[in-house]
């Protein structure tokens, strides 16, 4: 056999093995289920102040979130900047109130963080390693689906706090119930529903939809949901145009061409990270934007980093009331001017994300102590923890989270959607315009619904304004 | 007939951008007889630095139509550096080693090339959209198109029609052909096979620096680019015939026209249509369309 033929047959080979790698990567971040084709996980101990105290003097955090990857800049990053900067500021007593005390239960917190690349095997062993060698007292993680939906099991044996902060498939507590596994974000179907109803409340006249979606469960998921909710708001929709593009595969001019030829009155798309800029980029030169209202479920991620490339006109979202849609508070004052102050840019929604999950447990925890009568200094065990997590409420940047769905462990939160407007120089980024916030109850099921029950049903029990 | 216009003119865009970050892989194993997996990181990294010296050159306010040779510049200043410190520095080691040795090493650099990229660049995107928007939009048949695409289409076929000159019409390409035909008789004859391959793995370099630079300025320039492109690359030639930039060309061609159409009437098949092209292909001609013919030594 000659050297061609063999190298062809290894290279027949290369292109099988990376077709199917590519085939069966795991769902991307749920967040917007991210996916995670590196390998490589990185581990980096970073005690807070006063963490050289014995282990039982500390409130040990593992945080996993993507560290590399093509999830890491736009979503994981920012999670680990926000975990890092309000430890920090809570460890000194310097938040806020209701969270101005020191640490938790004046406690000091120590946090471990891990990468999330790798892939969901990875992240089991990991999370092993993180409860049985590190020793942890609770790990807050995860922006892939794909990562949740295998480690949600694995909670239960371990029989540790775990608590996700990120990841957006709704199945994690519809299909299951668990007792150490919490959720503090709003899962998926808020995004696409509250998409659905800003859409006839913007544009009632709309009559044809087209979506241009990631090709895989995250892509699929998004695009079911924002189409079903449609057709039940609004039955005589037409959908006149669905593409699926490969996640990362950065070049549109095709779909692109497609979705002008169809000429819908609304482009729908959840695409995230550099699919989401490229997608903007790309269509925005070709006028998609004046052809068609495009609507990003996730664009608001994209907003600090396309600043004045951003033309006005489209339908933006942030999964929940956060980054541009964020509420006015004091918390959110005082989150985003530290975020900024350190960073140098305004944090997006896994940031905002992440202060949930940190400020969820420190409300958990001290809910608990005060429930159960424990002095300065004493943690509560863990029975103790989860049942002041079950049906918690708690103040954040985004607004009153509410534990309401999965029996208390699953949030919900509001949704924001806005319209891009004209260039704020000031800002580095357009402003928003005809900014709408959904309450949660609107835009989630009620307890004990499944999502897709929920929708089918025409929103049975939904409370909007 | 609108359609089929617009499925030519997105099939011609898609092969444009596939024909130059192929031409240069399937040129290097013509020649080097190595396989290099990492082809797509050198796309990648001809993507930040295009992106990054239309960022620096934009900061001094110059004729922003100057971008465009700033991309070719950087295009062919990152192959200059990066070619010949790979050949010199590891592929020369393996060219009579094994072909899984050959993979593996070039497996190998792939990975160091992404780290290093991130170590250089970091994690966050790169945008250098000013090269597009420079440009106005072309309507064809009821389709708005950005001017771009068709610098996308010029640049890939200026690079073929120079190539072939090159590789047909010069001293050099003279050479070349020699070594890809017969590296040791070339060598007895005092060809000087090693400058061969220096000179030709830097063209190749340079071919697919050329594809990440003009890309960019259409994309976020994030670590990861080259998985994507590898993938394809790696079809493309193998529809093509591996060594064969002719084949390159076509395999292109049939892969940007096969997505597009799928795209427009099929779009759930997008990517499987294309593979279901490349097995066809292999059914009935199993070294590619235009694989180059290879002398029997008895």
């Amino acid at each position: 056999m000659n050297r061609t033929v063999r190298l062809m047959r290894f290279s027949l080979l290369l292109v099988f093995v990376l077709v199917v790698a590519a085939c069966v990567q795991p769902a991307p971040p749920a967040g917007t289920g991210a996916p995670q084709a590196e390998t490589g996980a990185t581990t980096a101990t970073e005690p807070a102040p006063a963490a050289e105290e014995a282990a039982h003097d500390t409130v040990k955090i593992g945080i996993v979130t993507f560290l590399s990857g093509g999830a890491a800049a736009p979503f994981g990053v920012p999670a680990r900047n926000a975990f890092e900067v309000l430890i920090e500021q809570i460890n000194k007593g310097a938040a806020p109130a209701p969270y101005d005390t020191p640490g938790i239960g004046g406690v000091p917190i120590e946090a471990v963080y891990i990468d999330e690349s790798g892939g969901a095997d990875t992240q089991v062993a990991e999370l092993r390693r993180l409860v049985l060698d590190e020793k942890v007292d609770l790990v807050i993680g995860y922006i892939s689906s794909g990562d949740c939906g295998a480690l949600a099991p694995v909670t239960e044996e371990l029989q540790k706090l775990v608590v996700f902060f990120d990841c957006g498939t709704n199945k994690i507590f519809e299909e299951n119930s668990y007792t150490y596994l919490f959720r503090t974000s709003g899962h998926q179907i808020l995004d696409n529903v509250g998409a659905a109803r800003y859409v006839l409340q913007q544009f009632p006249d709309v009559a044809t939809i087209a979506g241009i979606n990631q090709d895989y469960a995250w892509g699929h998921d998004s695009w079911d949901t924002f189409s079903a909710s449609l057709a039940q708001l609004k039955p005589d929709i037409q959908v006149v145009q669905e593409q699926f593009p490969k996640i990362y595969a950065g070049e549109y001019s095709a779909e692109i061409s497609a979705l002008q030829a169809a000429g819908a009155d609304i482009v729908h798309s959840s695409f995230w990270g550099g699919d989401l800029e490229a997608f903007t980029i790309q269509g925005t030169s070709r006028g998609l934007n004046e052809d068609s209202v495009l609507v990003l479920t996730t664009g608001d991620t994209a907003l600090p980093r396309l600043g004045a490339n951003v033309p006005p006109g489209i339908v933006v979202g942030a999964r929940g009331p956060h980054g541009a849609l964020a509420p006015e508070n004091e918390l959110n004052d005082w989150f985003t001017t530290l975020y900024k102050d350190r960073y140098n840019v305004r944090p997006v929604y896994s940031a905002y994300h992440a202060a949930q999950g940190i400020l969820g447990v420190k409300a958990a925890y001290e809910k608990a102590i005060a429930d159960n009568g424990l002095g300065e200094g004493e943690l509560p065990s863990l029975e103790q923890v989860v049942s002041a997590f079950e049906f918690l409420e708690f103040d954040t940047p985004s607004g009153v989270i509410k534990m309401a769905l999965g029996k208390g462990h699953q949030a919900i939160e509001p949704t924001a959607y806005g319209i891009t407007g004209e260039f704020n120089a000031k800002k580095g980024e357009v402003d928003l315009v005809n900014v709408v916030e959904y309450p949660a109850e609107c835009v989630n099921p009620p307890e004990g619904v499944a999502s897709l029950d929920w929708i089918a049903s025409g929103f049975e029990g939904a409370v909007c304004p | 007939m609108d359609t089929l216009i617009i499925i030519l003119m997105d099939g011609l865009v898609f092969a444009s951008w596939l024909f130059l970050i192929s031409v240069g892989l399937t040129l290097v194993f013509g020649v080097l007889r190595i396989l290099n997996l990492a082809h797509g990181n050198l796309y990648a990294l001809g993507a930040y630095a295009g992106a990054t010296s239309v960022l620096a050159y934009l900061n001094w306010d110059l004729w922003p139509y100057g971008t465009y040779f700033v991309l070719l510049l950087a295009a062919i200043g990152a192959g200059l550096i990066a070619g010949p410190l790979i050949e010199r520095g590891l592929l020369r080691w393996l060219y009579h080693r094994d072909e899984v040795l050959q993979l593996l090493a070039t497996y190998a650099l792939a990975l160091i090339l992404d780290d290093l990229m991130k170590v250089i660049w970091g994690v966050d995107p790169y945008y250098a959209f000013q090269p597009m928007q420079l440009l106005p939009r072309v309507k064809l048949a009821g389709i708005t198109y950005n001017a771009y695409s068709f610098v996308m289409i010029a640049v890939a076929l200026v690079t073929g029609i120079l190539l072939w000159l090159f590789v047909n019409r010069t001293r050099f390409g003279h050479l070349v052909q020699a070594v890809i035909h017969e590296p040791e008789m070339s060598t007895a004859m005092g060809i000087n096979v090693p400058r061969i391959y220096v000179v030709t793995f830097t063209l190749g370099a340079i071919l697919a620096a050329l594809g990440g630079a003009f890309i960019a300025p259409t994309i976020s320039v994030v670590p990861g680019l080259a998985v994507e492109v590898g993938v394809l690359s790696f079809a493309v030639v193998v529809i093509g015939g591996l060594g064969s930039p002719g084949g390159a060309a076509l395999g292109a061609l049939i892969v940007g026209l096969v997505r597009a159409a799928a795209v427009h009437k099929i779009p759930q098949m997008e990517f499987f249509t294309i593979y279901v092209v490349m097995s066809l292909v292999l059914v009935f001609r199993p070294r590619g369309l235009f694989a180059p013919e290879e002398e029997r030594k008895i």
